[in-house]
């Protein structure tokens, strides 16, 4: 549509003509302090500085706290809420209807990394192109605090007791299953919980964001690894990144130095600029982003930043190989045969 | 000695992946190429190789297409099954087997045909060693053509089209088929009496299976996007569309209108198709009892968040894996009610491979009409057996895209819309597709409580209202209903209800009961739940109804019960399920067993005074 039917250009209009306001959702119903708020925050400061026309977008979800937060942001677009870790399948058949459409899906550590594990793992090698976002908490919120399966062995919850179980690591799930871009990040660091997004959404196929996002209400012991309080402690950031949109190259040439930044071309034209801090670190590099997992693992580390990204892989859809009119759109005359196809297809049966 | 013409069953017992498929199919085509209605069920095992398999033939000059449970003609080629094969044959039938099998046989009361089919292929210098084991079941096929009457130019047509007109194959195989025909020619005597001659009554008729006429349909329906996982029997559903689209959907730029998506298991598969079918494309999945089962949940969110999506489930025999090659129609109760909760499901129910094909498109044309899932219930004896059918006929009516809105009529709205909203009083409300660049066009769907404006809601009066509406929706659907097939015959007192596969052994029954029993029947098959008008008014009219259906609890006969409870006194389940296609057979001693003789009016009353 080129003329929308709002009222004329109000202040604080993005490239797309629209305001913050046009990115927003209804009012959050989850806890305060929630850091799920803080994401769909940061999905909204998102999508609005990069432009984007919410109908572009559909959201995801499956059940579970997480999984309730699309209808806090982007109103406009398109959502569909759908079973307990089957929003893969969902996004997967939905991203059909118009291939030039992004998916936004959130999801959470007990959405995926239990009854949600094998369609979140096939969704990774199938390449479907949506950002896909774990709000990672360790922590059933809803049904009032049971552990999840990313909750830390010796976890001490206060119904529970101590959780005798090894914690499931979203991001290495989804590195071994050939996920195209994986990134760690921390609801307490919002800025750059905004770059990964960014990153993620000018990704062509599916971009895994696991956000450790604490649950003040069931999980937030200072010592929890999932808590405020030991995300501030312990993150650590593998390099500041910062999002180029397209067309900004002069930008990225003035400010930073050649030398100590690394940059990734994205597919549509946009750059992501990765400083490294102490550690170095090559997201391109599928043997160092395991590596980097697991030493984080077995050091306890909350580590950060864009993990692997491989933008050479296509999309699920373009592998299909369809028309360029959205699929949704085709009539009748695309769709059902001819009248003498009926006569072809009665002579190849005996 | 008699001669019997036309009028037989035959019964091959091979080895499972012994290549004798090919031979069978051999034989049923080049009996229908004879003009002999003909019928051909594969009985084969769960298995890839080694365990016994048998394929019937049944040639009927009356037409009936139904199992038969007689063998009068067999051949045993199987030294595992050779023993049960041998005392399968009818009285006065014929007995061919594989000479290299050593048992006894101790039977006299049958023709015995020895045949030396190792013997005859390793002597044919075109066939290449390993090429013996699969080239020599055509060696049966040569000799059976001579003992009872297959024309050879009609084995050669079948075998062309088998082999796509590669003459490598044909000629070897023809070689093959000719070796026996002259080795039984000079060395066999005919001591049975079946015969086959040529009839005119397969003409302009075509051969087909149910699950290769679905995918056809389906593609003349314009299917979009199919999400499918691997399940005897439904797997080749899914296979007949990737062979068919590539040349039904054909495009001068090569680009695809459609794709097919080998899902991860039922749970993806039918999550990818509702996800599809929500953003606007006909979109479908081929399942069987299991994936069924797993795709409950998702039917149920599809039902409630009212998104169109076509289910195809080729009925196996359960509960749980039960016989995953044996076919069944117990599948309907559960069907009718996915998911938990309130919940109904548009059911068709196939019959004939031209129904195969037809529900293909008519089934999204329901889908996006009532925007609710809809299962189609074929069987294994459809899906997977060649069946004699009139054409595909090419689809009599356009496409029903359904209430969708798009950009310009939001426009005339004014961004005015609801997505559950009751607008035309039919329960049925508009929706939006994703991709719609209006600012007003989008909506939250969810599993969860929602409002006319989809919003989420833990009201109870909405709630309640939305329910209710759902159900409004469902007696609307009625009139998108396939109508029943009805047969009638002057004087009928009584009737049959039956639906999907069975049809044409209950009308082999049908004929059975007039001419031997004197009992006149009519006949409706059923094909859609919701039922329809016609099935209303066609329960009301009998003194007895007997509802016949392969399964054991009988559910289109609880379902009738429940929709008609005014009726339940005069209908009689015959139900019966043991993973074989109905035969007319038990069809027949199932409603005499039950069958009340009308008591003479006279004479009634005045049984009544004299009991007094």
């Amino acid at each position: 549509m080129s003329a929308l039917p709002m009222a004329g250009a109000p202040a604080n209009t993005n490239l797309a003509g629209l305001t913050k306001n046009d990115y927003r959702g209804n009012p959050t119903t989850l806890c305060q302090g929630c850091g799920h708020n803080s994401i769909s925050n940061q999905i909204v400061a998102a999508m609005y500085e990069m432009n984007v026309v919410p109908e572009n977008v559909i959201k995801f979800s499956g059940i579970g706290c997480s999984s309730k937060s699309p209808t806090y942001f982007m109103n406009r677009s398109f959502g569909f809420n759908s079973l307990h870790g089957r929003m893969p399948s969902i996004a997967t058949g939905a991203l059909f209807g118009d291939h030039r459409l992004k998916g936004i899906g959130v999801s959470g550590d007990g959405d995926t990394a239990s009854i949600g594990m094998g369609q979140f793992k096939h969704i990774m090698r199938r390449n479907v192109n949506m950002v896909y976002i774990v709000e990672n908490n360790g922590v059933y919120g809803l049904t009032k605090g049971q552990f999840s399966a990313t909750a830390e062995k010796g976890l001490e919850l206060k119904k529970q007791g101590v959780n005798p179980y090894l914690p499931v690591d979203i991001c290495m799930e989804a590195l071994i299953s050939n996920a195209t871009f994986i990134a760690r990040s921390f609801a307490g660091n919002p800025k750059q919980v905004k770059e990964l997004l960014k990153a993620a959404f000018s990704h062509n196929g599916i971009a895994v964001l696991d956000i450790i996002s604490p649950c003040v209400t069931f999980n937030n012991h200072h010592t929890a690894y999932h808590s405020y309080t030991y995300g501030k402690e312990h993150e650590t950031p593998l390099h500041d990144i910062t999002y180029i949109p397209p067309r900004n190259e002069i930008i990225l040439e003035r400010e930073l130095e050649e030398g100590e930044v690394r940059e990734v071309a994205m597919h549509d034209g946009s750059t992501i600029v990765i400083k490294n801090l102490e550690k170095e670190h090559d997201p391109t590099n599928r043997a160092e982003a395991m590596r980097i997992l697991d030493e984080a693992r077995i050091n306890n580390w909350l580590v950060t930043g864009l993990i692997y990204v491989n933008t050479e892989k296509p999309s699920l859809v373009e592998t299909c190989d369809l028309v360029d009119t959205p699929l949704n759109r085709l009539t009748d005359a695309d769709l059902r045969p001819v009248p003498e196809m009926i006569d072809k297809v009665n002579a190849l049966m005996f | 000695m008699n001669k019997v013409v036309n009028d037989f069953s035959i019964i091959v017992g091979t080895k499972n992946g012994s290549g004798s498929s090919t031979a069978n199919n051999t034989i049923l085509r080049a009996i229908f190429k004879m003009g002999i209605p003909v019928s051909g069920k594969n009985l084969f095992p769960s298995n890839i190789q080694g365990l016994p398999t048998w394929y019937t033939i049944r040639a009927s000059k009356d037409g009936y297409l139904g199992r038969r449970e007689s063998n009068e003609v067999v051949i045993a080629m199987n030294p595992d099954s050779f023993m049960r094969d041998l005392e399968s044959v009818a009285p006065g039938g014929a007995f061919f087997y594989a000479n290299d099998i050593k048992l006894p046989i101790n039977r006299t009361d049958i023709a015995i045909y020895p045949m030396p089919v190792k013997e005859l292929i390793k002597n044919d210098p075109n066939v290449p060693t390993d090429f013996r084991d699969l080239v020599g079941n055509m060696v049966y096929v040569g000799i059976l053509a001579q003992m009872i009457g297959i024309q050879t130019d009609k084995i050669q047509a079948a075998i062309e089209f088998h082999f796509k007109g590669k003459q490598k194959p044909i000629s070897m195989n023809m070689g093959a088929v000719n070796a026996g025909f002259e080795w039984a020619k000079a060395n066999l005597e005919k001591k049975d009496p079946y015969y086959l001659e040529p009839m005119d009554k397969t003409e302009g008729m075509i051969m087909a299976d149910g699950n290769t006429a679905a995918a056809i349909g389906s593609i003349f329906g314009g299917a979009q996007f199919v999400a499918w996982y691997p399940i005897t029997p439904a797997t080749s559903l899914a296979e007949a569309m990737n062979d068919y689209f590539p040349m039904l959907r054909k495009r001068e730029d090569s680009k695809h209108t459609y794709a097919v998506v080998q899902a991860e298991d039922e749970l993806a598969a039918i999550g990818m198709a509702i996800g599809a079918g929500w953003s606007g494309l006909r979109s479908m999945t081929s399942t069987s009892g299991p994936g069924l089962s797993l795709m409950t949940e998702f039917v149920g969110l599809a039902y409630y968040a009212e998104v169109p999506v076509v289910i195809w489930d080729i009925q196996r025999i359960g509960p749980s894996t039960g016989l995953p090659t044996r076919t069944s129609q117990a599948d309907l109760r559960f069907s009718t009610n996915m998911g938990h909760g309130d919940s109904d499901t548009i059911v068709l129910m196939p019959g004939d491979m031209n129904e195969c094909f037809d529900f293909g498109w008519q089934s999204f044309d329901i889908a996006e009409r009532l925007q609710t899932p809809v299962v189609i219930l074929s069987d294994l004896d459809m899906g997977m057996n060649q069946w004699m059918s009139k054409p595909f006929e090419y689809p009599q009516t356009p496409m029903d895209r359904g209430k969708v809105i798009r950009e310009e009529d939001l426009e005339e709205l004014k961004g005015n819309w609801g997505r559950y909203l009751d607008k035309d009083g039919d329960g049925i409300p508009y929706r939006t597709l994703p991709g719609n660049k209006h600012p007003m066009s989008s909506y939250f769907t969810r599993g969860t409580g929602h409002d006319e404006h989809a919003r989420y809601s833990e009201d109870a009066g909405v709630f309640h209202r939305n329910m209710m509406r759902l159900k409004k929706k469902f007696v609307t659907a009625k009139q998108y209903m396939p109508k029943p097939v009805i047969y009638t015959t002057p004087g009928a007192k009584v009737a049959i209800i039956a639906y999907g596969s069975t049809e044409s052994a209950v009308i082999e029954a049908r004929d059975l009961l007039a001419k031997e029993n004197d009992i006149k029947a009519d006949f409706l098959r059923v094909r859609a739940v919701p039922f329809t008008q016609e099935v209303d008014e066609f329960v009301g009219k009998y003194d007895q109804v007997f509802v016949v259906e392969m399964n054991r609890d009988g559910h289109l006969h609880q379902l009738l019960s429940w929709e008609y409870p005014q009726h339940v006194m005069k209908m009689k389940s015959v139900a019966f399920g043991d993973g074989m296609p109905a035969s007319a057979k038990w069809i027949r001693e199932g409603i005499l067993e039950q069958y009340k003789e009308p008591a003479k009016k006279k004479a009634a009353k005045g049984g009544r005074k004299g009991a007094k």
